[in-house]
């Protein structure tokens, strides 16, 4: 069966001109980058190039590029590194509709004893920005808000964020895993401190990751161990995954305009159709901020996991924010933070797109969808009540 | 991905009896949107009173559409008095098991047979009996209690797998906690009423606790334990080294001393501190 997928918020397929260039790192030039000979030296230069690749996809240093394991562990470091090397101060700002890495964290914090508040958004999934203005205070170590949120694809306004938190000299990072490779991001213009990215949301391998941190900010390293990474992240580096990072962070690069425009297009024009095919479904998030890979469509009156499954017999792979996929009871904290309403939040998907999907994909969704809701719908105790 | 049995799949991919009887005899409905699931079963009965026909409405899972589909399946041809006998396991066990975590969707078939049986025979709604603990779900202490008893649930963790209570916000943890403990610890009770010990034997088992398990711990900060005498069940008690100084020492007494007796000798020990 041949495979859509739609679900490249969650992960991406490692594109093949990146595994070519991580291959010869596994039995080939597998020496380790710090040892004392030109064997290993040949790791080393490749992983210099593949940092010069990430620093040059956000516009920072290549020295201002610390190589991680994967976004959590870049989040977990920038936020321990902000209340480490600020310890008189125990309050942290964040939102309510960050992804877990950050979300868990700060509630790990808050149990042990940090001051956490949750900026609230609105029926679009839009920040409340004088909520976080008047929530900073001289006690604030962090403030931790993503760039783009995974489930809705909402754009928070993160330039406007960092010029009120650079005025209160306030550390500012942000969680940029979904929004690094599909929109342009330049941490020149952009006052951000520290900045998380994952390789593989953009076709790098599972596994990779990295950190950016501003040159001057004070830090504290979260794995203590070798020199590497300039004694801020110890462990023999991954090379081959580093590799792959920088040739997927190079190709992203080249793709930036696609995701504005093919990719984009594809987007509005699976929700376009499906909105016209079929009735009660709403798009949760606001429309104008928003990546341009991602929809969340809520279809009202059906359960998210019923829909998934019924959709994988047609090999189509998405997500949903419905409770009963993930184990947990309430659908998505995100979706609950927008103020969905009952009857759409346990019914919303969201498809991810990526440049490697295609028109006729598109179609194959446009047509096997609406059958699959209706049915679903049929089923429903409550589907003809609300119709009538 | 959820690991469902070949028989759930295909009780969701072809569900059986979808539908409402028109003229029903019996109606049960469960759950609600809010929740995230919800079933209507209609049933129709034959002239000598069995079930003849049963039709179901689900929203929900997939498992939650294959419970549905196998209870109707399962009912179909019973007397009341058979269909009434049918529990959430039995559910589970037709569609050959469900995930730990989905065991509420048998739970919510068994819920809505008991409604559309006792709608039959014009039995007042339920549903007020009781007392609201999960305000996410709207899961009372009788739900609970009954979840525990019939599915030998021990943690919060389970009561939330079979009834959804304490699956929301959390607030009502401590409650369902409550409800557990009252429940098995009844049964603890009646169980160590089965090995009465002696005197000499209580005695015995309280010097071997405290040397073996207190006085070690005890004895870490510095402090130390010694035994003066046993009335009946008070367990009179001298500490020692820093412990006798210690401003803590009655909660060391109690939180400590007395916990561990009670769990390793026997449940209505009471330890007090002699000068």
């Amino acid at each position: 069966m041949k495979i859509v997928y739609m679900d490249n918020n969650a992960t991406t397929k490692v594109a093949p001109e990146v595994l070519d260039e991580m291959l010869p790192f596994f039995s080939q030039f597998y020496g380790n980058p710090s040892s004392m000979h030109s064997f290993g030296d040949t790791a080393d230069k490749k992983i210099k190039q593949a940092r010069e690749k990430v620093a040059a996809l956000i516009g920072s240093a290549p020295e201002e590029i610390i190589l991680t394991s994967c976004g959590t562990e870049s989040d977990s470091t920038a936020i321990h590194a902000a209340i480490l090397s600020n310890p008189d101060k125990k309050h942290i700002l964040t939102t309510r509709v960050e992804h877990p890495a950050v979300k868990n964290l700060c509630e790990y914090l808050f149990k042990k004893g940090y001051r956490v508040t949750f900026i609230p958004v609105d029926r679009k999934g839009c920040l409340d920005i004088s909520f976080l203005k008047k929530n900073l205070t001289v006690d604030t170590a962090i403030v931790s808000i993503m760039w783009a949120n995974n489930e809705s694809g909402v754009i928070f306004p993160i330039d406007e964020i960092s010029q009120i938190t650079k005025e209160r000299g306030i550390i500012f990072h942000t969680d940029a895993v979904q929004a690094v490779g599909k929109l342009p991001i330049d941490v020149r213009k952009v006052n951000v401190d520290m900045l998380s990215l994952s390789g593989h949301k953009i076709h790098a391998p599972k596994g990779v990751g990295a950190l950016y941190l501003r040159k001057g900010t004070k830090f504290s390293p979260f794995l203590i161990g070798g020199h590497q990474e300039g004694g801020r992240r110890g462990g023999t580096e991954n090379v081959a995954s580093i590799i792959g990072l920088g040739k997927a962070c190079e190709l992203a690069w080249g793709h930036l305009d696609e995701q504005r425009t093919r990719v984009k297009g594809l987007r509005d024009q699976l929700e376009t159709e499906l909105l016209k095919k079929i009735p009660e479904a709403m798009i949760n998030g606001d429309q104008e901020h928003r990546l341009p890979n991602t929809t969340s469509i809520g279809f009202e009156y059906v359960e998210g996991e019923s829909i998934l499954l019924m959709m994988d017999r047609f090999g189509i792979c998405a997500s949903s924010g419905s409770a009963c996929t993930s184990g947990s009871l309430e659908p998505s904290h995100v979706l609950r933070a927008m103020g969905v309403p009952f009857t759409a939040a346990h019914g919303s998907i969201r498809f991810s797109l990526s440049v490697y999907n295609t028109p006729e994909e598109i179609d194959f969704i446009i047509d096997n969808l609406p059958p699959i809701i209706a049915r679903l719908r049929e089923m429903s105790p409550f589907w003809k009540e609300a119709v009538g | 991905m959820w690991e469902y049995t070949d028989k759930v799949k295909d009780h969701f991919l072809n569900p059986r009896n979808v539908g409402v009887i028109e003229t029903p005899d019996g109606v049960g409905e469960v759950g609600s949107l809010a929740c995230g699931d919800a079933l209507k079963l209609t049933i129709k009965l034959d002239e000598n009173k069995r079930i003849e026909d049963a039709k179901f409405q689900t929203f929900g899972c997939a498992s939650a559409i294959a419970s549905s589909s196998a209870l109707t399946e399962m009912i179909k041809g019973l007397s009341l008095d058979e269909a009434k006998k049918i529990n959430n396991e039995d559910i589970a066990q037709y569609l050959g098991g469900l995930p730990k975590e989905k065991m509420h969707c048998s739970v919510m078939g068994r819920d809505a047979l008991e409604k559309a049986i006792a709608h039959y025979y014009g039995e007042a709604e339920k549903k007020t009996e009781g007392e609201i603990v999960c305000e996410c779900f709207g899961v009372t202490d009788l739900e609970i209690e009954r979840a525990v008893k019939e599915n030998n649930l021990e943690t919060i963790e389970d009561v939330t797998d079979y009834v959804k209570a304490g699956g929301g916000c959390g607030n009502c943890h401590e409650k369902i906690q409550e409800i557990i403990d009252s429940v098995t610890g009844k049964e603890r009770v009646l169980e160590k009423a089965h090995k009465q010990l002696t005197n000499i034997q209580k005695i015995k088992l309280i010097e071997e606790t405290l040397d073996r398990e207190i006085k070690p711990a005890l004895e870490k900060d510095g402090g130390s334990i010694e035994l003066v005498d046993v009335d009946g069940n008070l367990v009179m008690v001298k500490l020692r080294g820093t412990c006798a100084t210690c401003s803590a020492s009655e909660v060391t007494i109690k939180s400590y001393v007395e916990t561990k007796l009670r769990e390793l000798v026997t449940s209505e020990l009471v330890v007090e501190e002699v000068q």
